[in-house]
Order: structure tokens, then sequence, then C-alpha cells
């Protein structure tokens, strides 16, 4: 427990009739949302400096001669605040008015609508109808370079994009150019954002459709989304994000705050990697070898099946650092119930790590997977090389038991496997390197799933799944806990959050305790490598 | 004198040596008793300074009227931060020339009044920051400057008293926002002309983050003789209030244009019928807007009865602002002359703050539909709400500047707008 001296000095004022205590320094805006109001704003953005200058987030401060922006001003003791007070809320609807007057209200065809707060403030708050006669101002549309697209006419003149850029990514490429209504966000030169690592964010940020995604420029409306909490794949940085789904595919990525990890952000390479999450042609149902046919089977005929074969040998097994704590540690229990053997995995290493420098806890790290910490605690050691292949000659000729969790296997030759008494494949996809597999069982992706990842500094995190799993595919530590149950004859996990307490290395954590933050279970051991490329 | 106007009702202070163009060298300059109130300055504490100033009761003269010593003391005290003078010489209130005239006759009486100033906040640095647009103003200014620190008046050892004081000039690149104290930083700084949210005020947070005190080329200028003839010899002028003397620039139908420096109180009409030698032609008077296009107008009737101090034209209804009066006959379109003045602010805004953005444009265009004919008796009242929902609700005050000129001439000329919008009808041609 921390001393009284060190808690934090604490200021009480009402707001909207209710009293609140929060720390000393705390904004108006801040303050309020502790109350339960939201006080709306265009501006200021948490990971952002705050300019005050969307005017929209403007109270009533009794005392004070003026409305008070409340993302700017510091509460004090005593103070007595209305946000919903006549002359706030006549103010509000009047600077809503401003910001309809040039925009073009072309909701049916921005990709914004839905998520925009403009729509939002303007149907709370604003005037029922517009008193415009004059003609709009037309400002037209701009490629930003990168992933961005530039509505001129629905900007709002925020500055996120622009503070986002010089604050955060700190790699001023966007600015406001002119004055007065002739003002407008531009670039400086053709490049525009291209070349940028994070730009992705400013389309996040942009409270309206003025700053667009390429990748999702009328691809979806933002209604018929549905919002689940994941971990991105992409990476051991485990940026926290939600994975926008529909029609059983991910549509995009979008980060989740968590200011432990990846503060608002994510990279851009994290954000526009999720195609091979939507790839066609998978695994369904378990495929048993007979010969040279495979026969596809149920669940209880493959798993009897693979039971009676177990004695065949020592086993090797090849994992994936994509798969979850959850799957990895099915993996090892299976392993070591056989009597023990190698726990290898292959993960592909960029040359470098591209580090967010106005937050620097946030970098797209090197290992291009999200759980090689989690395999590196759990005592699997790395193969290959850094791009992902090699490293499986002993495997591919092994004599005794192969099992291949997770990996494709896409640079094996057809003869990976052939000398196996027993090679069980587990996968999402088929490859030439499993046509010798005896048995061939259908996993889900991490977005099928719930599960953990541990990242690049052992935090541990929960996913949760966002897409029905195709056909009989399952996550690999149900399958393998199932196959030791018939094994053993013993009740084995059959939860996710069960199947996470197997793993000692875990201690005491539980799913519960993760909650949405994560925890650190224990420093990270395994040192970065010296060195950029080839080491 | 060679100067346009002048009239021995004037009290000349600051204006002595408008017309005369020795008064810019600095031998000349010396001559005229410039850089004794350095002197005497500099014998004296920083504190004793501001005291002084403080019981002189100059109040700021480039339009809010705050107490200069008042300003001044809110300066830490120490020199642990440097700390910075900004003399404002951006200028660019339409309707004002004072400090042009000041500059362009007498730039030594301003190096003075910028040294005094920056040794009373203890600043070792002054900026004197001009509009881009004084081309002459700031040529001579730089001239001055020079001279100055040949000979030793600025630099790294002012007068001989050990204190240094460098002194740079900033010219502007044209925008009236940069006119504004904060907005001047910015631009000074080399950032975007806009002005910043207060608090942090410019004395805790200013150019460079650091301690700063803007002051208006004519507030310096009054300085040194100040600090030569004392408060008490200040306050002979002008009122408890308001005392002292202030440029007045006088521009529009009258007959004798220009600067006129006159004791605070001095009234109105006698400024435009004795001074300037009344209205053009003999025409009658329609409105007066006393202190700058950002300020309520006043009709003939208002002006009969206004003294010209801060505390007069505000019981008026209007505002004494930078004291540009601006005087309009009977052939006056104050539809017009208000739509010229909102599309300056349209032009003008900075654009950070969505009411002045929006407002100012949808405002001018609105009057623009007014004045060719084609606005209804509704267009009045959204103008009155428009404005309404611009003041008070900015960073700054140029959304204000819109309102109060739009606002005033709607309820006090409604007829002219009406006769347009109801018969096509132009009152004045001007």
């Amino acid at each position: 427990m921390a001393d009284h001296a060190d808690l934090p000095e604490t200021v009480t004022l009402t707001i909207d009739g209710q009293q609140v205590t929060v720390p000393k320094g705390t904004s108006i805006l801040h303050a309020a949302e502790q109350a339960g109001t939201q006080v709306p704003h265009y501006c200021y953005h948490a990971g952002l400096s705050a300019p005050a200058m969307c005017r929209l987030c403007l109270v009533e401060v009794e005392k004070a001669p003026k409305l008070l922006p409340s993302c700017v001003t510091q509460v004090a003791e005593g103070q007595v605040v209305h946000t919903q007070s006549d002359k706030s809320l006549t103010m509000r609807r009047g600077v809503l008015e401003f910001y309809l007057h040039n925009h073009p209200l072309d909701c049916p065809i921005c990709d914004q609508s839905g998520e925009c707060k403009l729509q939002d403030y303007a149907h709370e708050e604003g005037r029922p109808h517009g008193r415009v006669r004059e003609p709009k101002r037309v400002f037209g549309r701009d490629d930003f370079g990168g992933d961005v697209l530039f509505y001129g006419d629905r900007c709002v003149m925020c500055t996120r994009c622009v503070r986002f850029m010089n604050e955060v990514e700190q790699d001023p490429r966007l600015a406001v150019v002119e004055r007065g209504d002739r003002s407008i966000i531009d670039t400086f030169f053709d490049e525009g954002l291209e070349g940028t690592n994070f730009h992705g964010n400013v389309v996040d940020i942009c409270p309206v459709g003025a700053l667009l995604s390429k990748d999702f420029l009328f691809k979806q409306r933002a209604w018929d989304l549905s919002h689940t909490d994941s971990v991105c794949p992409n990476c051991s940085q485990g940026c926290n994000i939600e994975l926008h789904t529909r029609d059983n595919l991910v549509q995009r990525l979008r980060p989740r705050p968590n200011l432990d990890v990846n503060g608002h952000w994510m990279c851009d390479e994290g954000r526009l990697d999720y195609e091979w999450i939507n790839r066609g042609g998978r695994l369904e149902v378990p495929l048993v070898r007979d010969g040279k046919e495979f026969h596809a089977t149920d669940w209880k005929e493959a798993l009897v099946g693979l039971v009676r074969e177990l004695g065949a040998g020592p086993v090797r097994a090849l994992v994936s650092p994509r798969l979850s704590n959850e799957d990895l540690g099915a993996a090892r229990a299976l392993v070591d119930q056989l009597g023990g053997g190698d726990l290898v995995y292959r993960s592909r290493r960029a040359p470098e790590e591209l580090v967010l420098k106005g937050f620097p806890k946030l970098a797209r790290r090197r290992d291009l997977a999200p759980n090689v910490n989690g395999a590196d605690l759990l005592g699997m050691s790395r193969v290959g090389d850094n791009d992902g292949t090699g490293g499986l000659e002993g495997l591919a000729s092994h004599d005794g038991i192969v099992l291949v969790v997770g990996d494709d296997l896409e640079d094996q030759p057809p003869t990976f496997g052939k000398e196996a008494a027993l090679y069980v494949f587990l996968g999402t996809h088929s490859s030439e390197a499993a046509s010798h597999a005896h048995f061939t069982l259908p996993l889900t992706t991490f977005a099928e799933q719930e599960g953990t990842f541990t990242n690049h500094e052992n935090r541990v995190q929960r996913f949760w799944s966002g897409l029905p799993a195709p056909g009989a595919a399952r996550p690999a530590w149900l399958i393998l806990w199932a196959l030791l149950a018939e094994h053993t004859g013993q009740t084995q996990p059959t939860r996710p959050e069960e199947a996470f307490v197997t793993v000692s290395e875990f201690g005491d954590v539980t799913y519960e305790t993760l909650g949405k933050q994560g925890v650190i279970v224990t420093p990270p051991t395994r040192q970065e490598p010296a060195g950029a490329i080839g080491d | 004198m060679a100067y346009p106007y002048v009239s021995d009702r004037e009290v000349r202070v600051i204006s002595t040596q408008f017309g005369d163009p020795e008064a810019r060298t600095l031998a000349g300059a010396k001559q005229r008793g410039r850089y004794q109130g350095l002197k005497t300055a500099l014998d004296m504490s920083p504190d004793a300074v501001v005291d002084i100033v403080k019981a002189s009761g100059l109040r700021g003269r480039g339009g809010a009227g705050f107490p200069t010593g008042l300003k001044w003391s809110f300066m830490p005290k120490d020199y642990d931060k440097p700390h910075y003078l900004c003399c404002n010489a951006d200028e660019s209130e339409p309707g004002t020339f004072k400090d042009r005239e000041i500059i362009r006759w007498d730039p030594h009486q301003l190096v003075e009044g910028c040294l005094i100033g920056a040794y009373a906040i203890r600043a070792r640095h002054a900026y004197i920051y001009c509009r881009g647009e004084f081309f002459e103003a700031t040529q001579v200014l730089a001239r001055a400057v020079e001279e100055a620190y040949a000979d030793g008046l600025i630099g790294d050892d002012v007068m001989g008293s050990g204190q240094k004081i460098d002194l740079t000039v900033h010219v502007g690149s044209g925008a009236y926002i940069c006119g504004e104290e904060t907005g001047l930083m910015n631009s000074l700084e080399g950032r975007r002309g806009e002005p910043r949210v207060k608090p942090p005020f410019p004395a805790a947070v200013g150019v460079f983050g650091m301690p700063t005190t803007v002051n208006n080329v004519e507030t310096l200028c009054a300085v040194p003789h100040i600090v030569v003839n004392g408060s008490e010899w200040y306050r002979q002028w002008g009122s408890e209030k308001s005392p002292g003397t202030k440029l007045f620039c006088v521009s529009g139908h009258v007959r004798k244009p220009g600067n006129y420096e006159l004791p605070l109180g001095f009234p109105l009409m006698d400024l435009i019928d004795d001074l300037c030698g009344g209205i053009t032609n003999g025409n009658a008077l329609k409105a007066v807007i006393p202190g700058g296009s950002s300020v309520p107008l006043l009709t003939a009737e208002e002006c009969r009865s206004c003294a010209l101090d801060y505390e007069g034209v505000s019981s008026c209804g209007s505002m004494l602002g930078c004291a540009s009066v601006i005087v309009m006959d009977e052939t006056t379109d104050i539809v017009k002359q208000v739509r010229r003045m909102a599309a300056f602010y349209a032009h003008e805004s900075c654009g950070q703050c969505t009411p002045c953005r929006e407002g100012s444009i949808w405002v001018t265009r609105t009057l623009e539909r007014i004045e060719a004919g084609r606005g209804t008796e509704d267009d009045l009242d959204t103008l009155m709400e428009l404005t309404a929902q611009m003041v008070g609700t900015t960073i700054c005050v140029l959304s204000d500047s819109v309102a109060a000129p739009v606002q005033s001439s709607v309820l006090k000329f409604r007829d002219e707008y009406l006769a347009l919008i109801r018969r096509g009808e132009r009152v004045g041609t001007a």
C-alpha cells in the first residue's frame, strides 16, 4: 500500500448536480466523464495535445464570465459545472450549426456514417433544420498517400490528424494551409503520408469522414460491423485491437486503447495485414489417410483412431508462434505425455523494429508473430531462418511421431514426414508437405477462438472469438486436450480458461485477473539479438 | 508644420515629432530629449519603473485598455528564465494609423520605450513585431535600431549601466490576427499565426514558452515621458480611470482626417466638427465607429454626448478600442460598409475556432445577398442569432469583432436593411 502522502491530491466539484472527486489537475471533460456525462468534443483526443479550438466542449462554470473549454480547464475545489444548462446547450447548438454550415451532408455515401461524431452530436443536440441559404464551399478530394484519402468538404478542422503526425508519429507531413474558411488540411509533397508506418491512425481519430481508409473505402457500412476485442496477430507487440467483422469475414482492424501496450494506436502493417484471416480453402473436417487416399471423418473417429497410433515411437513436434498459449500448453502436455521430445517453432523476423516515436512503448516488433514469447516461455525453441523457413531437416525425416501444429509447412517438400511412423498435421490449410500426414485435423484461427497471447514484454493478453469456425475446425488446445483425455482416460480442459491454467508458467494468473489490460507474468528473459539483418 | 493637420487643442506628448524628419536620426532624437527617460529609468530599480507606470494609470493603447503597470507586475520578479518584451507594431485594425506614424517620425521614441519596458520586466531581449505592409516604417525603425546599437543604447551594456538588452525588429507577413498578442507570439516563433488558448497567460508562458509581455507601440512610447516627468504629470490629462493623452486616428467623411493627440475624455463631436473641420461637403453625420472596425457603431445621436475615453465610449454602447474614429456621413451605405468589414474579418479569421471560421463567412455571404437585393427579413434575425453564437465562444475576440458592427448596424440602422430587402433601395452611395 502506498503511504498516505503518496496519494494524489483530490478536488471535489459538482457537475450537473452530482458531486465528483477527482485527482487535482484533471480536466472538467474527464471529471464529467466520471459523473457520467459525455461532453461533445472534436479537437480533444486523449492521445494528443489539446488546442481547445473546436469550441464544442464549452461548458458553463459558475462564476466564470464566459463558457470554458472543458478539455483544457482544470477542475477546482468547489467548482460548479453545468454541461446541460440552457447556456451550454444553446451554445453547443450554435457551434454545431456552424459545423454544418459548409458540410456536404453526404452521409449516404460517406464511410464514416454511423460512427461519425458530427452525425451523433448533430442528432443529439443540433438544430432540427439548417438555415444556410448560401452555396457551400467545395474543396474536393485528395489522395494523401499510403492508405489515406482526404474528403476536404467533410473536414471539421479539428487538426487531430496534423497533431498526430507532429506529436505521435513525429513526422510532420500534414499541415493546415490557408486561413479562415479557406483553411484546409494538406500534405507538403506528392508522397504525402506514403512511407510512414503509423498513418492509418489518422483515419481512426478523424471524428468525421474527412480521412478515410482506401482499404475500407465503400466496403461496408459501419453499423453492419460486429466488433470483437482482440489482439493484433501480426507481431509480438500485441496491440489491443478490435476485429470488425461481417459476413464471416474480418473487414478491418482498429486499435483498442491500452495505455500499457499500444496507447490508442497501431501500426499500418498490422492494420492492413488481415486478409490471411479470411483466406478461403480452409480445412473443415478431420482427414484420415488410408493408403494414398484421404477420407473425411468425424472427430470421434479421428481421435479414437489417432490414440491407437500414439505408441509409435519418440515424438518430435513443430508448433507455431501464431498459436495461443492454450494451444501451445496443450501441445506441450501431449508431447510430455508421450515421453517428451523436441518442441520447436519457426517465426518470421523483420530486419528492424518500427518505433512510434511519440509513444515508444509501441513498435512493430521484429518478431512477426503474436506469441513468440509464449512459445519461449513454455520452453520451445526457435529454428529456421528469419523468413520463417527451413530448420526442419531432422523433423522432415524423423521416423517416430511427427506432430505439426499450426505451421503451414509452405516451404517444405512433399516428402516431409514420409518416414514418420505417425504424422499428425493440425492446420488451417493443407499443404503439399502434409500429403503424408496420417491425420490432418482442421484448426481455427485466432479470430475464431478465445485465448491468450504473450507479447514481447511477457504480457499475457486475452482475445475473443469474432468469427464462427468453418466446418468442424476446432482450436488446437481443444483437439489436443480431447486427444489426451482419450489417451489417459482422465477429464481434461474443455474451456479455454481451464486450458490456460494448466500452464504452470503463468502461476496463479487467471482469465479473470488478466481482464482486458493483460498482466506481465514474468519479466522477459529473452534477449533481442543484436544487429539488423542476417542474425 | 508639414504634418497634415494640427490643432491648438491637441496635447502633443507622443506626436511632437510628427512631420519632422530630423527626429529620425539618433542625433536629432537626442536633441529632442529622447533617451532621457531611459537614463532616468536605468537609475531606478525595475520595480520602481513598474510602480511609476502603475501610478500614472497608463492603459494599453492597442485596444483592450488593460493597465500597463499592472500587466508588467504580472511578470516573475527574477531572472531564472529569459523574459521577453514584445512590442506589438502589427497595427492592422482597419481605420488605425497611429503606430505607423510614430515609427515613421519618431522611431527612437519607440526604441527608448522598448528598452525601458524590457528593463522594467527584466527582459534581456525585446522584439518589435512590425506589420509586413509597413515597408517604409520598418526601414526607418531598422535604421534607428542600428544607430542605437552603434551608440551603445542597445546591446550588452545599455548606456553603461551593465544591463544587457537586445532589440530585434521582426516583420510579419500580413495577417490581421498576428496583431492579437498570442497570435503574434506564434508568428514570432515561426508558427502559424493562430491565437493561443489562455490560460496560460503570456506573463507565465509566452514567446518561446517564456514569460512575456506584449505592449502596443503607443503604450511604450508614453513610458519615457512618464518616467521623466512623473506619474502626476501624466495624470493632469484625462480622468481618474483613463488618464493621459491618446492618439486618435480620424478617417472617413471629414475635411481634415489624420492623427490627433488629445487628452482622454475629449468630446467626440469637438473632434469631428472643430479639429477635423466638420463633415465633408457640409453633409449630415450618420454614424461613427469610434474605436476601429471591431467595435459597435454609434449613431449621430449617440455621438452628441460621447466623451472619448474608455468609460465614456463604453457608456455610449461602444468601445474606445484603439481610438480609430471612422466618420460616416449621410451618403454612407451602412449595409455595404458593414459587409465590407465582415468580409475583411472573414478573410482574416485564422480558421482555428469553428464559430469564427464558419460564422464570419456565413455572415458575409448573407450580407452580400442582402446587398444584392435578395435578402429576406428572416435574414436579419438569422444575422443576429449567428453573431450572438459567435460572441464569447472562441479563443480570441476576432469573432466578437465580426459580431459588433453587424449587430449594432442591424439594431441601429434596421431601416436601411429593410429598404434593401423590401424595395431594393440603397440608402447611401458611399
